[in-house]
Order: C-alpha cells, then sequence, then structure tokens
C-alpha cells in the first residue's frame, strides 16, 4: 500500500511550474477568501430579507482601506506594525503549501499538515500580541478571549489531523490527498466522518463565526476578534481583514480537498490547474453557503459556553483516531 | 583526546569555584565567570568529540573515593547531557557576570554556581554506583546552597529551598536503594558489571529496581506529583540558578531513568514505559494549565518546565514501550524526539529565565500584574525573551516546532506498531501534545504581551533600563541557538542520533536522513523549516513593497500617532489596561477543576444602604492543588506522629533505663 502513496515529490514537473502553481494558490485564497466572506454575507441578507451589499463588496472595502493613510495608537511598538504582516505571510505559506488547486505545491518539505496548524497558530498569536500592544482593556480582553478559544480548538484541530494522517500513513497533506484519490472508500469511512464532524467546529472556532463569535458585531460585551484588532486602521486593518479571510478560504479549501478531493490537479498541465481552480471555488462556495445557512439559523454561544462545544470537537476527533485504529 | 579536554574542563570549573571563594570581592565574581566560560568550552569541546566520534571514553582511577576509587565513562548518550550542560552553562557565566554587577554577592554564593556547574557536568560522566552517587549528591548540595543565595532577604527562599532539600534527598535515597540492589546482585558496582549482569536478573527484582529509581529520576526531572519543589525553588533562585536547574539540571533526571531503564536493566517490561508515559502527560497538562494560570514570570516558567518535561517522558515512555515491543526503528524515532527537544528545553528555557532575571533585576518585580512596557524601555531583552517565547510555543522556523513536530511524526508513525496498549499511550502522547500546545501559546502570549507590551503597570517598570552587555550576550547565545536549531535542525541530529542509538539498550537504526532540514529515514516525512522561513519572509517583504507601491497621502514608514480608542472617554492609564490576572481568567474558569482557584471576594457597604458598595476587595490565588490534596495531609501526619513520639521520652531517668533494659533483653532474645 505504500507504494500507492507515495508521491513523487522529487521529480514531477519543473520548479518553475511548481513555484506557479503555489503563487496561483495563495492568489486564489488572497482573492477568494474576501469573495467567500461576500457570498456568506449575501446568504445571511437574502435569508433576512435583505438585500445585502454585492458579493465582491470584501474587496472593495480592501481597496478602499489600503488607500488611506496609515495610522497607529500611540505606545504601541514594532509588534503592532510586525502583526498584521506576519499574520498574511503565515497565511501565504500555508495557502502556498497546502494542497488546494494542486496536489503539488511547491514546498514538498513544507506540505505538511502539521506544519499549517502551526502556521496557522503562528497568525493567532501575532495577531493576540497586537491585541495587547496598545495597552487597552478591548485589545487585551479580546487576546484573552482568543488565545482561550484558540487554547481549546487548536487540539481539536491537530488531532482530527491525526485521525486523517493515520489512515494515509503519513501526515504529508498531498499524501493525503492522493492517498485518498485512490482510495474512495476511505471518504465514506466512520474515522473521515468523525474527524469533518471535528474539523467543522474548529473551522467556525478558527474563523469566528457563529456561534463561537459574531463577526459584525461591535458590542463590548461579545466582542472577541474585533476586540482584538480595534486598533488597526488604514492599510494595516487590511492586511488583518485579507488575512482573516484567507485564513478562512484556506480552512475551507482543505476541508473541502480533505473530504471531497476529485477536482484537484495531479498534473502540472495549465488545463489541469483551471480544473482544479474552478472546482475549489465551487467546492468551497458550496460549504461557504452552508455554514451562512447554520449562521442565519443559530444563536451566538456564551462565551463560557464555547468550550464545551469545542471540547465536543476534540472527543470527536479522537475518536476519529480511535474508530481508525479498530477498524484497521 | 576528548578524555583530556573533558577532565580540564572538570578541573578548571573545580577551580573557578575555589577561586569563587577566595578572591577578594572585586575580582571573585569575574574571575570565577571567566574560568566557567573557560571549562564550559573544554568540556564542550570534549563532549562534542565523543558526539561526532561516536566512540566512548572511560577511564578508572583508585584515587579520590576510599574503597571504590572513581570511574569515569562517556557514551553519546551522557556526552549530549554534558554539551547541553554546557552550553547553558557557558551562557549563564557570562550573564552572572552583569547580573552580580550591582551588589556583588557572597563568597559561598560566588562559589557555589561554578560548584554546581562541576557537579552538573560530572554526573553523566559517572559510570559506577559510588561515583554516581557521590556526584549526584554533591549536585545537591550545589544546587541547595546555591539556591539559598538571598535566603537573608526573603523568608519564602527559606522555605523553597526545605522542599527542595527534602523533595531531591527523598529521591536520592530511593534511586540508591535501588542502585544498591541492582549492585548486589550484579556482584559489581560498575555500571558496566552490572549492565553485563542483567540477563541473570529476575523481572520482580528489576521492576522493583526500576520503580524505585524512577521515583528519585521523576522528583529530580519535576514530573507530577513529585513537582512541587520546582514551583517554589526556580522562582526563589537567582536567575542564573533557575537557569542552571530547569536547562541543565532537572534533564539529569531524564538521563537516570534512560541511563537505569535502557542501559542498566536493557530495557525491560513494557509496562515500566507505559508508567513513564502517564507521568509524562499528567506532568504534561498539569504544568500547562498552571503555566497559562500563573502571574509571576519565574513560577510560570516554572510551571512550564513541568509541561516540557512532561512531553520528554511521554517521548522516553513511547521509545521504551516501542522497544520493548521490538519496534526498534520508530523507538529510535521517538528518542530522538524526546532527546531533541530536551536539548531545544535547556535553550529556550534558559534563555526565558536569564531574560525573567533580566526584567526582575531592572524593573525590580517579577510579577506581569506589576510589569508592562518593558519592550520600550529593554528592547534588546525584550526581543531575546520574545524569541525563547515564540520558540516553547512552537512557531515555524525556531526550535520548539522542530522537535515537537519530530515528536507528532514518532508518535504517528507509533500507530504502525500493532500493540494496543502501546496504541492507546501514543493517542494520549499526542492528545496531550496537542492539548499543551495551545495552553503553552496562551501562557507565553500572557508573559509577553502584557509583561513586554502595553504600559508600565508600576513605577518600578517605568523606570527600568536596559541591561548590561555581559547580561545580553547570555541570553543572546542561547536565543541564537533557538534559531538556528530551528532554521536548520539537521546540523545537530546526526549528532543526537548517535546518543539515541546508545540510549536505547537494542539499539536503533539511524532515525534521520543527513540534510539541513527533517527528513526521516525509516518511514516517510520530511519537513525543510529553512524553506518554510524564506517563504514567510519573502511574503513579509512582497507584502510591503506592494503597500509601499499604492499612492498615498502619508509615508508607510511613518504612520501618524492617536489616541487609543477609549469608548469616548480621553483619558487612558495603565489601569485601565489588561493585567495577567484578568487575561488568563477565562481559562482558568475553563480549567476550574483542575486549577481550583481560590477566591475572595470582600464588600463593603456604605453606611446609609447596602445598595452602595463603599470598598470591595478581591483576591485570588491559584495554590498547586497537588501539593494541597497529597502534601498538607502527609506534612501533617508527620507532624502528628512527631508530636506523639515526643511523649515518649519525659525527661524521667527511670524510664531511660527501663528502655536500655528491654532493648537489652530483646538484644539477647534475637542472638539467641
Amino acid at each position: 500500500m505504500i507504494g500507492v502513496l507515495t508521491v513523487p515529490l522529487a521529480t514531477g514537473p519543473g520548479l518553475l511550474t511548481r513555484i506557479g502553481a503555489s503563487v496561483l494558490q495563495v492568489v486564489a485564497v488572497g482573492v477568494g477568501g474576501p469573495l467567500l466572506l461576500g457570498l456568506m454575507g449575501k446568504i445571511r441578507a437574502r435569508a433576512e430579507g435583505r438585500i445585502g451589499p454585492p458579493i465582491i463588496q470584501g474587496l472593495l472595502d480592501l481597496r478602499k482601506l489600503v488607500r488611506k493613510e496609515a495610522i497607529r495608537a500611540e505606545h504601541t511598538s514594532a509588534v503592532a506594525a510586525l502583526a498584521p504582516l506576519v499574520l498574511v505571510a503565515s497565511a501565504a505559506v500555508a495557502a502556498a503549501v497546502t494542497p488546494l488547486v494542486t496536489t503539488r505545491p511547491v514546498i514538498g518539505g513544507g506540505a505538511d499538515a502539521f506544519a499549517v496548524v502551526y502556521l496557522l497558530l503562528m497568525g493567532s498569536v501575532a495577531l493576540a500580541l497586537g491585541g495587547l500592544d496598545a495597552g487597552t482593556a478591548f485589545g487585551g480582553m479580546g487576546s484573552s478571549r482568543a488565545m482561550t478559544i484558540g487554547a481549546i480548538s487548536e487540539p481539536a484541530l491537530l488531532v482530527a489531523v491525526l485521525a486523517l494522517a493515520v489512515q494515509a500513513h503519513t501526515s504529508n497533506l498531498p499524501g493525503i490527498v492522493t492517498a485518498s484519490l485512490s482510495h474512495p472508500e476511505w471518504l465514506a469511512s466512520p474515522e473521515r466522518l468523525l474527524a469533518l464532524a471535528a474539523l467543522v467546529v474548529v473551522v467556525i472556532a478558527e474563523t469566528g463565526r457563529i456561534p463561537v463569535d459574531n463577526p459584525s458585531t461591535h458590542l463590548e460585551l461579545t466582542m472577541i476578534h474585533e476586540a482584538m484588532i480595534l486598533e488597526y486602521a488604514g492599510p494595516d486593518l487590511a492586511l488583518v481583514t485579507v488575512g482573516e479571510a484567507m485564513r478562512l478560504g484556506l480552512l475551507l479549501g482543505l476541508v473541502a480537498n480533505l473530504f471531497f478531493p476529485w477536482g484537484i490537479a495531479v498534473s502540472g498541465g495549465g488545463f489541469a490547474l483551471l480544473v482544479g481552480l474552478v472546482v475549489l471555488g465551487a467546492k468551497t462556495a458550496a460549504i461557504a453557503v452552508l455554514v451562512a445557512l447554520v449562521e442565519v439559523s443559530t444563536a451566538k454561544l456564551r462565551l463560557f459556553r464555547v468550550p464545551e462545544l469545542l471540547a465536543g470537537g476534540f472527543v470527536l476527533a479522537a475518536v476519529a483516531v480511535t474508530t481508525g485504529l479498530v477498524t484497521r | 583526546m576528548s578524555t583530556a579536554a573533558y577532565l580540564i574542563g572538570l578541573g578548571i570549573a573545580s577551580a573557578a569555584a575555589l577561586l569563587g571563594a577566595v578572591l577578594p570581592a572585586r575580582r571573585r565574581l569575574l574571575g570565577a565567570a571567566v574560568l566557567s566560560s573557560a571549562a564550559c568550552l573544554a568540556a564542550l569541546a570534549g563532549a562534542g568529540d565523543v558526539l561526532v566520534s561516536g566512540h566512548a571514553f572511560s577511564l578508572h582511577t583508585a584515587q579520590v573515593l576510599p574503597l571504590t576509587g572513581v570511574d569515569l565513562s562517556l557514551d553519546p548518550l551522557g556526552a549530549i547531557f554534558v554539551v547541553t550542560t554546557a552550553v547553558v552553562g557557558l551562557a549563564v557565566s557570562c550573564y552572572s557576570v552583569g547580573y552580580g554587577a550591582h551588589q556583588t554577592p557572597s563568597r559561598t554564593a560566588t562559589a557555589m554556581l561554578p560548584a554546581f556547574l562541576t557537579t552538573l557536568l560530572l554526573v553523566p560522566a559517572a559510570a559506577s554506583l559510588a561515583t554516581f552517587m557521590v556526584a549526584w549528591e554533591l549536585m545537591a548540595l550545589a544546587s541547595l546552597l546555591a539556591l539559598l543565595t538571598e535566603h537573608r532577604r526573603r523568608r519564602e527562599t527559606r522555605d523553597a529551598a526545605q522542599w527542595y532539600a527534602v523533595m531531591t534527598h527523598i529521591g536520592a535515597a530511593a534511586i540508591l536503594l535501588g542502585l544498591v540492589l541492582l549492585a548486589a546482585h550484579a556482584g559489581g558496582q560498575s555500571f558496566a558489571a552490572i549492565a553485563a549482569h542483567r540477563r541473570h536478573l529476575s523481572v520482580p527484582l528489576a521492576s522493583v529496581v526500576f520503580l524505585l529509581t524512577l521515583f528519585g529520576f521523576a522528583s529530580k526531572a519535576g514530573a507530577v506529583p513529585l513537582h512541587v519543589w520546582l514551583p517554589r525553588a526556580h522562582p526563589e533562585a537567582p536567575s542564573p540558578v533557575s537557569a542552571l536547574m530547569s536547562g541543565a539540571m532537572v534533564n539529569l533526571g531524564i538521563y537516570g531513568i534512560l541511563r537505569v531503564g535502557e542501559d542498566l536493566l536493557g530495557g525491560g517490561e513494557l509496562w515500566w514505559w507505559l508508567v513513564v508515559a502517564a507521568l509524562g502527560v499528567v506532568s504534561a497538562v498539569f504544568g500547562a494549565l498552571h503555566a497559562a494560570a500563573s502571574t509571576d514570570t519565574k513560577r510560570l516558567l516554572a510551571y512550564s518546565t513541568v509541561d516540557n518535561i512532561g512531553l520528554v517522558l511521554i517521548g522516553v515512555g513511547a521509545a521504551g514501550a516501542l522497544a520493548a515491543g521490538g519496534e526498534q526503528a520508530l523507538a529510535g524515532l521517538v528518542l530522538l524526539a524526546a532527546l531533541f527537544h530536551l536539548v531545544n528545553h535547556a535553550l529556550f528555557k534558559g534563555c526565558l529565565f536569564l531574560g525573567a532575571g533580566a526584567v526582575q533585576h531592572a524593573a525590580g518585580t517579577r510579577d506581569l500584574d506589576r510589569l508592562g512596557g518593558i519592550a520600550r524601555k529593554m528592547p534588546a531583552t525584550a526581543v531575546l525573551f520574545g524569541i525563547g517565547a515564540l520558540s516553547i510555543s512552537a512557531l515555524p522556523g525556531l526550535n520548539g516546532f522542530a522537535s515537537e513536530w519530530l515528536l507528532l511524526e514518532g508518535l504517528l508513525h507509533g500507530f504502525a506498531s500493532h500493540s494496543a496498549v502501546t496504541e492507546a499511550a501514543l493517542l494520549a502522547g499526542v492528545a496531550t501534545l496537542a492539548i499543551t500546545g495551545g495552553l503553552t501559546a496562551t501562557a507565553f502570549v500572557k508573559a509577553l504581551g502584557v509583561g513586554f507590551l502595553g504600559q508600565p503597570r508600576s513605577e518600578g517598570a517605568g523606570d527600568a533600563r536596559e541591561v548590561g552587555p555581559s547580561m545580553l550576550a547570555g541570553m543572546g547565545l542561547l536565543a541564537g541557538g533557538c534559531v538556528v536549531l530551528g532554521v536548520v535542525p539537521g546540523v545537530v541530529l546526526p549528532a543526537l542520533d548517535r546518543a539515541t542509538t546508545a540510549g536505547l539498550a537494542a539499539g536503533a537504526p539511524r532515525a534521520v536522513l543527513p540534510g539541513l532540514g527533517l527528513a526521516l529515514a525509516s518511514v516517510r516525512g520530511a519537513i525543510d523549516p529553512a524553506l518554510l522561513v524564506g517563504g514567510l519572509l519573502v511574503g513579509i517583504v512582497v507584502i510591503w513593497g506592494a503597500l509601499r507601491l499604492v499612492p498615498r497621502s502619508a509615508d508607510l514608514r511613518s504612520p501618524r500617532r492617536a489616541a487609543a480608542w477609549g469608548c469616548g472617554r480621553e483619558l487612558q492609564t495603565a489601569r485601565m489596561e489588561i493585567t495577567a490576572t484578568s487575561f488568563a481568567e477565562p481559562l482558568q474558569r475553563v480549567f476550574a477543576d483542575v486549577l481550583r482557584p481560590d477566591h475572595d471576594l470582600e464588600v463593603t457597604h456604605t453606611a446609609e444602604s447596602r445598595y452602595f458598595p463603599e470598598a470591595i476587595s478581591f483576591h485570588q490565588r491559584v495554590d498547586d492543588a497537588i501539593e494541597r490534596v497529597v502534601y498538607r495531609p502527609v506534612m501533617a501526619a508527620v507532624t502528628w506522629w512527631g508530636r506523639l513520639a515526643r511523649r515518649v521520652p519525659n525527661g524521667s531517668v527511670h524510664r531511660y533505663l527501663a528502655f536500655g533494659f528491654a532493648a537489652l533483653v530483646l538484644v539477647l532474645v534475637v542472638l539467641a
């Protein structure tokens, strides 16, 4: 079986093609993330009987923010300036190595599931430190809450990833995706479904959606993410917004490809990449619509009920690993 | 060559201790530090040669210790501990010059730091029971005296020393008992003789020996529930001593478990290693939770040591279990990961303790609730502490990530072992790694964000000034190590591979492929941190460049400064900032069942109406639940027993004569 799983990391398409494919993925996530957010906003508005802003509103907002004057809170250090850059860079590297459009991203040695988890952690830590930098009550409270939720959602993410890695005998993400392509029966296996359930909980928590956090609130008592980034304005805020959108796009794309890998480009040709891109867009849009519908129909949880939801996700992931071991 | 270099290192270190005791006050600090640094370099050369060549050395002399003589032998397993100690020792020696500059420490304090260092370098080379126990006890005494440096000024120091002395001596007694049992059955006290005799040992006896020594070594390593001395001793010791304790001494507990379990007893039973892994799981979770809730910088670091030693124990336990199941290749991989994490922990925890000491030195407090704004006052210290904090949070590109990734890979591939019990242990290990990862990141975002960013919360923090170059150099050495091992971990892995092979009874094949990154040899898995770091740097430069290209009225490099949002109020003071206590509050509430915080809320009402409070005071303490549940009852019982026994001798000569007579009769009866 190991022979089937071997992905030719050193051979295959040339280095330039692979760098091109990775850049394509980063651009796709960078543009697609805000579009997905716009789509979710639109679905939500329609469900509530409003027309809502256009789907490209997110991109228009970014254009506006980028052109604004740079302005920062007094007494902030270099951390506040670096945090948005690190957030976007870490999301971009994660997008470059994750099999989204193609199974052959450039950094073969970096395309590791655990590495992607820790790259996401890097963005969270950067934002939390940025929230503490201005020394305001809101920023600190937001950082504290975000880190608390992250501290409980990260284990669930890691163990869910482990469930998939145990099944494929590797933590190499392209390896997991290609193995799923050649073993379609895995996709309906109990451990996959349990891991999927756990990952959905994690994605909702990591991207700050209802019922964990309300992205459109500015009410002091309930803000999590918004409190943390309250001091950012202009280009900095544009970076934070695009970074968060990229994380959403990346996680949705990852979930889509881990549980429904068909359509991803396995060869390096331009046409395959185009097909991969279109299919990725369709898959993530479908998940985004589902998430938006769930958001419309549920209320936000109280902050201290969120850990229970996340602990549930963690248990699901642990059960997924156990099931995989037992049914092997 | 390695023998000579190592012995010269030991000699210079002892000389440094001597000089620290006899030189006049103005010279002794510098003299001891220079000699200690030289000793560390010599020991580094000697042990490094053993690691690179893979050839152990051994020597015996009938001198020094009566009856038994001294046996010294350094194999790659011991050498890795000597190298780690030497690197941390070098940084600490350098740092101690600046640390003691404002108030010259006493002769004893100056002498004890090099003495402690000498014993730390000596223990991994001890090759017989007598030599080992003497070195171990000397280490305990030297560290105890070094810990007591500030006993005149602080009562807590004496308390901490008492806890440490009791724990370390109970541990030493257990180790001595275990090793004596072993030596008595082997008919020789040198480790070589004991190891040669291990096939003739019965399983129950071997198990008793393992459990006794495990108790002793786990108490030195700070594994839960034997960790109680750590969160007391580490904060109270001077920072160079804390760094040595946390970066070098606790490692020797792990060394002892490996030396006895794998070398002297030959791997033994599966369940031994499951016990070790279980200790690791409990320690890691408990330590990480308390680190996330602590508000004292050094207490936080001490609990984080408990956490990291737990992760190493998980690795050691999993490796032992896999080896006992005949999976040598997987065992080698997991042990490699555990030892790599141990080395990394020494680097970042040493750096963090030295950084915490620098802040305490400059701001006069280590209470996070009274710090803040340090990054603007002490930028270099902030950067170096930051590197340590981000390393321990396992961010890619720093060494904590490299070893945690390796450990995760080892545990993941261990699932191929087809032993249900081992698999359950591996799953528990991965889950623990996952849980502690998030908690550690929270704890260190708190330490860095609340302690170093924002506004100063006390006058001391506001008046803090950057520390001198020698202290920065000490921290910089360790922080540099964190970065190098994080970007190109491949440079040290071959040497660690040799230590791993020596550390497992049945040996192990090479676990990693040569190269600068991490590429596993026996199973499929590879990652190149340098590529990730390169990608991140390129990403930051590209984004920054792209933003600069956008036309705008003012320059991006000098943004306009404006007041932070204060809900419409103009005034924003440091009292409105979040504190470390508040930062940890949500997590503490989530894990209240384990942490069991004590709250004390007092509301004084105005005389006119109880709807208007006049003053509210709130106190919160997070005590160690294990200390309260396990240790306090035992201590109470011992006190009770002591009181009871005190009634027996009441001062009456008649009674004492009666005791003497009864004893004599008893002896005669036994002899007859």
